[in-house]
């Protein structure tokens, strides 16, 4: 019995001998490794107390760090802080950094290669470590123009983007909160706001998972374009062809019957063009492209307008993304799909990069937050110039489909976003959330089209029809003459 | 050092002498924790400080009365365990909360309830009457968190939990004693029975089917804790103990594979079968992945920070009071084998991880000083436990197994847990005090394990006995006779 007993003691030994092993592993070995983890904030939090770089918007400090108690000397400070929370993020001692406050830690906190000089230089001069500042692309009369646009209590998005260059000029979403509430040095505080804040639906403390970068939202009929361009450069289709419009339509097997919206025109034809289609948003000429191009053209094609892609390094932000289904869908799946419905999701952002890559020529331009990136002593380190991200479909259809996109302002169902004297683009949609009769509502367009200079897409949350209506098309022609008339 | 004892030597001093050193290890972090957070000598750190200290030697001088061969080691290491913990504890907590009270009070009772055990109890040989009676309560124990009424429902995705007023408890943190128990009692009474039949196949001598029915029971009550509760930590714990204690009482290692192959594929069943235990594989294997990172229920996020903070502790850590332990979740439970890797470094956790190894060691020496079966298979069960569960622990933490829900004994915030461990502490106190104290035969030399730290009395390398040669028991039926024959190594 000894025998076994010193075996078993043994074996526990041996259960040590791992964990030292383990710890060894974690503590010393990989320790570096886990340090330079992008999900690490503890490396940030190392320079809590240092001067930080501002993030300027309009010549303006929207994030800067005032000189605060002994014990830590700089505290950072948000001003209007709700407008700009979704874009900032925040810097807390306890909960992390989240935001460009996270993106651009390198330049913010000065620890980046290119303030290499500065950094010998305070040494010298036995200065206070100084971060870079960022100047952001943003509009703040834009910005708060869109802002107010969401009425409080409601959630939305509103993206607002320069489509020739993938500047963002005006990003928002509600409801929004106050960094400044995490970001004070007083941990008790920091700790209650927090909880509280968590507790609200839709705040995005989280960039990833909500706002206009991290909401996964069912695009509804704005995904029509996808199928237009799908079916333009598929080569069967061209700006002639006569689409079937059944009132309903239905599949093999099954109860289940895909109609047109009730309470619009679809209904007075049982053929359309391209044109009457978009006008009027219906449904079954979209689903019967779908059902003739296949699951694999749709797909392919929204990928090229950069669903579940890459946007690229440039925007700093966290972002979510979603492809088109690959998983094979059958006949009714594939038709509610082609009308952004069932599982196709998108955020704000990449409904606003694909109305951009139309509006561009088919050419989606990589979406950029910074303007310049400036060290202490006002040298520019950085300025990111406009580049592509990737092509999305060639410029005669794009033209073609900003034309058709251009009667439906004019003559269709977004009357509401135009403008007078200019050639609004534009394509609503509407996508069920379920049966209590509540929508995400949406409006992406451009204007003007024939030399876009803007393009903006709204989204509504939990909206019914009307209200949705009154939130996006006019709403979209607000910002369009803002932008217009400067 | 080498020496036989003619007499036994009680070592109440030493013990003394050690207990004010593991008072001046928990006081002194627990003034440490402090220094940086205007915590220091605060109202909570007096009262913590003093109450602690005052509590151990109130089981100092208990154990000078009802036990005085008790091993001097095993006392000063879990005071200073559970001292760490609650400096930790009190450290973690933010204005508002008050963690580090309550694991004092609970350490409190729980060390009220170890000291009434050795008063009372008197001697760990009658607890072997109580074999079905453990049985039975351990059963009693498991199923009460599924009743409703008293069960508190489904905590963080376990339903270990039952209410009794205001407070939650873990039933299930106790019914690894009483499962302990009966399988001690069980197994040092049917030794022959499960030893003698069985067929032999290749070099293995496997038991009979009919000898198999308590090891399947073994293995269907864990199955049915992690199917029922949720609870993957407890159901490994439970079936490591009795394979172990199994292997101890037959000296077959084939009980040992029997054993290991049932677990592991009952695992994997399990991790096909039942979500969250997928999950929690996944959220280990694929820790690194923006996917299970961020996922909500089986998320690797606690590993993930766990990982980052004891890395950002390094070699030698933050210091107390320095880390920012609060950025993991459950930091001063589950996790607060991160935060003291963060704060202490590997060098203090290594302290920490070789009390654990010293505690058990000692335990497994009571095993193998005690004369009676009955006390050889709870010390080792018992003491195997502490280690199966660190061990489970402290790798769920640093990701060398999947994480799962199981308390550091001693260390994580939780009464329950306390509760359960000091009254094994009670337990190995009493069976090392009968180990080490006089008897009327001529006393047994201890085997010591080469290596093995502290003041001992190695013997010379005694020639491994056969593992086939059972040392034979008459069958005894009164149970406090010294039922096995002293065996000469």
């Amino acid at each position: 019995m000894n025998h076994a007993i010193r075996n078993s003691w043994i074996a526990a030994v041996a259960m040590f001998a791992l964990i030292f092993g383990a710890l060894s592993y974690v503590q010393v070995v990989g320790a570096d490794e886990l340090q330079a983890n992008a999900w690490n904030k503890r490396a940030i939090l190392q320079n809590y107390c240092n001067d930080r770089g501002a993030i300027i918007v309009g010549g303006k400090p929207i994030a800067q760090s005032v000189a605060a108690s002994e014990s830590c000397k700089f505290q950072r400070t948000y001003t209007e802080p709700e407008l700009y929370a979704g874009i900032t993020g925040y810097f807390s001692k306890n909960y992390g950094v989240t935001g460009l406050e996270s993106a651009l830690n390198e330049q913010l906190a000065g620890s980046s290669d290119q303030l290499f000089l500065d950094r010998i230089g305070q040494l010298f001069l036995g200065n206070q470590p100084k971060g870079a500042s960022v100047e952001l692309t943003l509009d703040p009369e834009l910005q708060k123009l869109a802002y107010d646009l969401i009425p409080d209590g409601q959630r939305g998005s509103i993206v607002v983007t320069n489509p020739k260059t993938g500047d963002i000029l005006a990003m928002v979403s509600k409801p929004s909160y106050d960094p400044n509430l995490i970001a004070t040095q007083d941990a008790d505080a920091e700790a209650a706001n927090f909880n509280e804040l968590n507790k609200i639906p839709g705040i995005n403390l989280n960039q990833n998972v909500s706002g206009p970068t991290g909401a996964l939202l069912a695009p509804g009929s704005v995904f029509k374009l996808v199928d237009t361009a799908a079916a333009l450069s598929s080569g069967k289709y061209n700006k002639d062809s006569e689409l079937p419009n059944p009132a309903e339509m239905s599949f093999p097997g099954i109860e289940y019957k895909l109609p047109n919206y009730a309470g619009g025109n679809c209904y007075t034809q049982s053929t359309a063009s391209f044109a009457f289609a978009l006008q009027q948003s219906c449904n079954t000429p979209f689903a019967e492209i779908a059902r003739d191009l296949g699951q694999k053209a749709i797909a392919a094609q929204a990928a090229k307008f950069g669903f579940g892609e890459d946007l690229g390094d440039q925007l700093k932000l966290d972002y979510a993304k979603k492809a088109f289904p690959e998983e094979e869908l059958d006949a009714a799946g594939l038709a509610q799909s082609a009308i952004g419905q069932r599982d196709v999701r998108a955020t704000p952002l990449q409904i606003a990069l694909m109305t951009s890559a139309i509006a561009n020529g088919g050419v989606q331009m990589r979406p950029n937050l910074i303007k310049t990136v400036r060290s202490p002593d006002l040298r520019i380190i950085s300025e990111p110039k406009p580049e592509v991200l990737r092509t999305s479909t060639s410029p005669e259809i794009s033209r073609q489909i900003s034309e058709w996109m251009t009667s439906v302002v004019s003559q269709g169902i977004g009357r509401g976003a135009a403008v007078p004297g200019v050639q609004v683009a534009g394509k609503t949609g509407t996508a069920e959330l379920g049966t209590d009769g509540l929508n995400n509502s949406w409006f992406t367009g451009f204007a003007p089209a024939n030399d876009p200079q803007v393009s903006v897409t709204i989204v509504m949350q939990g909206v019914d029809i009307t209200t949705g209506a009154q939130l996006t098309s006019p709403n979209a022609k607000k910002i369009f003459e803002a932008v217009l008339n400067k | 050092m080498t020496q036989i004892e003619a007499t036994p030597k009680p070592r109440r001093n030493t013990e003394l002498a050690l207990l004010i050193l593991a008072l001046a290890v928990g006081i002194g972090a627990n003034a440490l924790v402090g220094v940086d957070q205007e915590k220091a000598f605060d109202q909570d750190f007096w009262f913590q400080s003093s109450l602690l200290a005052a509590a151990a030697l109130v089981f100092h001088i208990v154990l000078r009365i009802r036990a005085k061969y008790a091993d001097p080691v095993i006392l000063p290491l879990v005071v200073a365990l559970n001292g760490l913990g609650l400096a930790m504890i009190h450290r973690l907590d933010r204005v508002g909360e008050d963690t580090g009270n309550n694991q004092l009070r609970w350490t409190l009772v729980a060390m009220g309830v170890a000291i009434a055990v050795i008063w009372f109890l008197k001697d760990h040989r009658i607890l072997r009457r109580f074999t079905y009676i453990s049985l039975a309560v351990s059963a009693l124990l498991l199923i009460l968190p599924l009743v409703p009424g008293i069960s508190a429902g489904e905590i963080l995705g376990a339903s270990v939990w039952i209410k009794i007023g205001p407070m939650t408890f873990q039933p299930g943190e106790v019914a690894k004693i009483t499962l302990a128990i009966f399988f001690a009692g069980y197994l040092s009474s049917n030794r022959d029975l499960i030893l003698l039949a069985g067929r032999k196949i290749g070099p293995l001598q496997f038991p009979r089917f009919k000898d198999m029915g308590p090891m399947i029971t073994a293995w269907l009550v864990s199955i049915g804790v992690l199917i029922f509760q949720r609870d993957l930590g407890s159901s490994v714990l439970f079936f490591g103990l009795f394979i172990v204690m199994i292997y101890v009482a037959t000296s077959r290692i084939s009980w040992v594979i029997i054993g290991v192959g049932l677990l592991l594929g009952g695992g994997f069943i399990a991790s096909r079968v039942f979500s969250h235990v997928g999950l929690r594989i996944d959220g280990w294997l694929n820790a690194f992945t923006d996917e299970v990172y961020g996922r909500q229920y089986g998320g690797s996020l606690q590993i993930v920070e766990g990982l980052f903070g004891m890395a950002n502790g390094g070699l030698v850590g933050t210091g107390l009071g320095q880390g920012r332990p609060n950025l993991v979740p459950f930091a001063n439970s589950d996790m607060i084998i991160a935060s003291f890797g963060e704060e202490l470094g590997l060098i203090g956790l290594f302290a920490i991880v070789m009390m654990y190894l010293l505690l058990f060691t000692r335990g497994f020496r009571a095993a193998l000083g005690t004369r009676d079966a009955f006390g050889k298979l709870l010390a080792c069960g018992l003491s195997f436990a502490i280690a199966l569960q660190c061990f489970v622990v402290i790798g769920g933490v640093t990701r060398l197994i999947p994480l799962t829900g199981l308390t550091t004994p001693f260390l994580a915030a939780g009464g329950s847990s306390l509760l359960a461990n000091w009254i094994i502490v009670g337990l190995l106190l009493m069976i090392s005090h009968t180990a080490r104290g006089p008897v009327d035969t001529t006393p047994m030399p201890h085997g010591a394990e080469p290596g093995e730290p502290g003041e001992q009395k190695p013997v010379p390398p005694s020639p491994a006995r056969p593992a086939k040669q059972p040392a034979r028991q008459p069958s005894s039926a009164h149970p406090d006779a010294p039922t096995e024959a002293v065996k000469q190594l």
